[in-house]
């Protein structure tokens, strides 16, 4: 099989990522010469239907971008229109931001490793397989999502599409006993995360790994997650305003969705392994810990062991939940007061794959007049190919099948999520 | 272990989403049926999330909106309990998990409650923001008509029936 001159490998859908995509792979004599990572859902023309809208309808509607992270588009937007507005959100509302964010990384990652990522290591198609096998592991799966909802519920009115946050904080903040409530299953959080950690640490990993270009979110004071400045392993360390300045999105032929790269036209990273390169002296206690029982240097290169990071991304969401949850009492007030003017804001957050980025100018009377935002998944894009690219030439010697299998678990390192990108994953590989 | 508690009525679960038109039907039974006092609760249909809110001790009624290519306003009955539901009916939802993956799951893991009804509502329409379509709204009412009266009677779901009959015998 290897020995043919042409392979092709088409993986016309591709499974547990969200959003709907393809890939297409074409070989010839040992040398890729095409791979397209396709995203071909229908773009959505969020920032053409922000434009006319009110600033402060802006993090309801962008909410709806993504049913996995809306926190990360409703912060986003919100954090915008304050930088415009003027105003700053500090203090307990700025507490809670940080706690429901928290609580967006804890169902998210564990979501994405234990039920979609986890069975790529395990020679399992789904989390059904995995459930007959490791029963345990779905069911912490399950109660720690339970919990990250559950904070997206206490704080933000629902697990979906929250209601309660708004421009300048929330419509109401939550009594001192239920956000106190959380903090029984948060110390179990921690214990699960870890557990769950653990379990994976002991799974194969393909030998493979890369001089990534990572950029994210570093703040002084904490593992950034919503505010801060924009780092990266290049010395890049800029305001979040300039940020269109060091990043760009082009179009492609192949993909609804946009590709990210720098201005320099080079791919680069977002998401779980950027995020700890960057902030490694910033982890919480015990995700500190479990990162060294997990044989993590204060780097990690190899994409696969994203998995490993999600988990102590995981404790460390549970950590700060904890300590926010343990000192919260209920604010006077759930929000700052907003006085309409014109301006351009720029938001950018950590959503759980990476930098989410928002910049909208508004009218003297707080209309939206010109909406941008990247999400994570089309900046990760560019980085993606050249992941699968490396990956593929690194094991032409695998049949077909098992190419394919390495191809949609190199994919699912990136949590993908298409449909935030304009929304993705199918397979079509030549070998010529 | 189910015969201490076959006298409790269901608890019935409604969801969808109600911001899409005829998607919120299961919603807005589940309402109807809290406001008369049975034990009914709307939720969002995340699969995860609901498996997690099934008890484990007592029956369970889930109402979703269906699309299986039936009259719009068809109201059927699945026993979740005795086989997997049909595949796609029941994948309105655009989250990766939805009420198929709930079940199929709390079977794999031994937490199916001891009794599941999915009853399915074959919706028209899912436009943003619209209301319940004619059909579909007749069918709620017929639908909160027949819980309602089930109730009075003290009825139990099939498989609850038939778990209680093999634990008698």
């Amino acid at each position: 099989m290897s020995n043919a001159k042409t392979r092709t490998i088409k993986v016309d859908a591709l499974a547990r990522v969200e959003g709907e995509g393809a890939l297409d792979l074409r070989i010839r004599d040992g040398v890729v010469t095409e791979l397209k990572f396709r995203i071909y859902e229908p773009p959505r023309f969020f920032e053409a239907f922000l434009r006319g809208r009110m600033y402060s309808e802006a993090p309801d509607i962008t909410a709806r971008i993504c049913g996995i992270c809306p926190i990360a588009y409703m912060l986003g937007a919100s954090q915008a229109m304050e930088q415009a507005l003027g105003v700053a959100v500090t203090g307990t509302l700025r507490d809670l931001r940080r706690l429901i964010y928290c609580g967006e990384w804890i169902e998210s990652h564990v979501l994405h490793a234990a039920m979609l990522h986890a069975p790529d290591f395990l020679g399992m198609q789904d989390a059904f397989e995995l459930a007959k096998v490791h029963p345990e592991v779905v069911n912490s799966a399950l109660e720690l999502k339970k919990l990250g909802n559950h904070i997206l519920e206490v704080v933000g009115g629902r697990a979906i599409h929250p209601v309660n946050l708004k421009v300048g904080g929330f419509y109401r903040a939550p009594a001192t006993a239920k956000v106190r409530a959380l903090i029984a299953p948060l110390r179990r959080g921690i214990t699960q995360g870890a557990e769950l950690g653990r379990l994976f640490g002991s799974f194969s990993f393909p030998d493979y790994e890369d001089d990534y270009t990572f950029v994210c979110l570093k703040h002084p004071d904490e593992y950034a997650i919503h505010e801060g400045r924009v780092v990266s392993n290049r010395r890049l360390d800029i305001p979040i305003d300039d940020y269109l300045v060091h990043f760009q999105e082009d179009h492609i032929r192949h993909s609804t969705a946009l590709h990210g790269t720098t201005r320099k036209g080079e791919p680069y990273m977002v998401g779980p392994l950027a995020r700890y390169a960057m902030n490694y002296e910033q982890l919480t206690p015990i995700a500190r810990a479990l990162a060294s029982e997990l044989g993590l240097g204060p780097v990690v290169r190899n994409p696969f062991k994203s998995i490993l990071v999600r988990m102590v991304e995981t404790v460390l969401a549970c950590e700060e939940a904890l300590r926010l949850a343990e000192s919260y009492t209920e604010p006077a007030a759930g929000a700052v007061a907003i006085t309409p003017r014109a301006g351009v804001g720029h938001g950018l957050t950590e959503a759980p794959r990476g930098i989410c980025y928002h910049r909208y100018r508004l009218d003297d009377e707080g209309r939206i007049l010109d909406a941008r935002i990247m999400p994570p998944t089309s900046q990760n894009q560019p980085q993606i190919e050249a992941d699968l690219r490396g990956v593929v030439q690194a094991n032409l010697n695998l049949s077909n099948d098992e190419l394919q299998w390495r191809c949609e678990q190199t994919i699912r390192n990136y949590d993908p999520c298409i449909s935030c990108s304009t929304h993705f994953l199918k397979l079509n590989v030549v070998r010529e | 272990m189910s015969c201490g508690n076959s006298g409790v009525a269901p608890l019935v679960f409604g969801i969808g989403n109600r911001d899409r038109g005829d998607d919120g039907v299961g919603r807005h039974i589940a309402a109807r049926l809290a406001a008369a006092g049975l034990d009914a609760v709307e939720h969002s249909g995340d699969g995860a999330d609901l498996l997690n809110e099934w008890p484990r001790d007592r029956a369970v009624i889930v109402i979703d909106a269906m699309r299986s290519g039936a009259a719009p306003g068809s109201i059927r009955r699945f026993d979740a309990v005795a086989a997997p539901l049909p595949a796609g009916v029941f994948a309105l939802s655009s989250h990766a998990l939805g009420l198929a993956f709930a079940v199929e799951m709390a079977r794999t893991l031994a937490r199916l409650p001891p009794a599941l009804t999915v009853i399915g509502i074959e919706i028209e329409r899912v436009a943003t923001g619209a209301e319940l379509s004619p059909a579909v709204a007749a069918a709620a009412d017929r639908l909160v008509a027949e819980l309602m009266d089930e109730r009075a009677r003290g009825d139990r779901p099939p498989s609850l029936r038939a778990a209680g009959e093999a634990i008698q015998g």
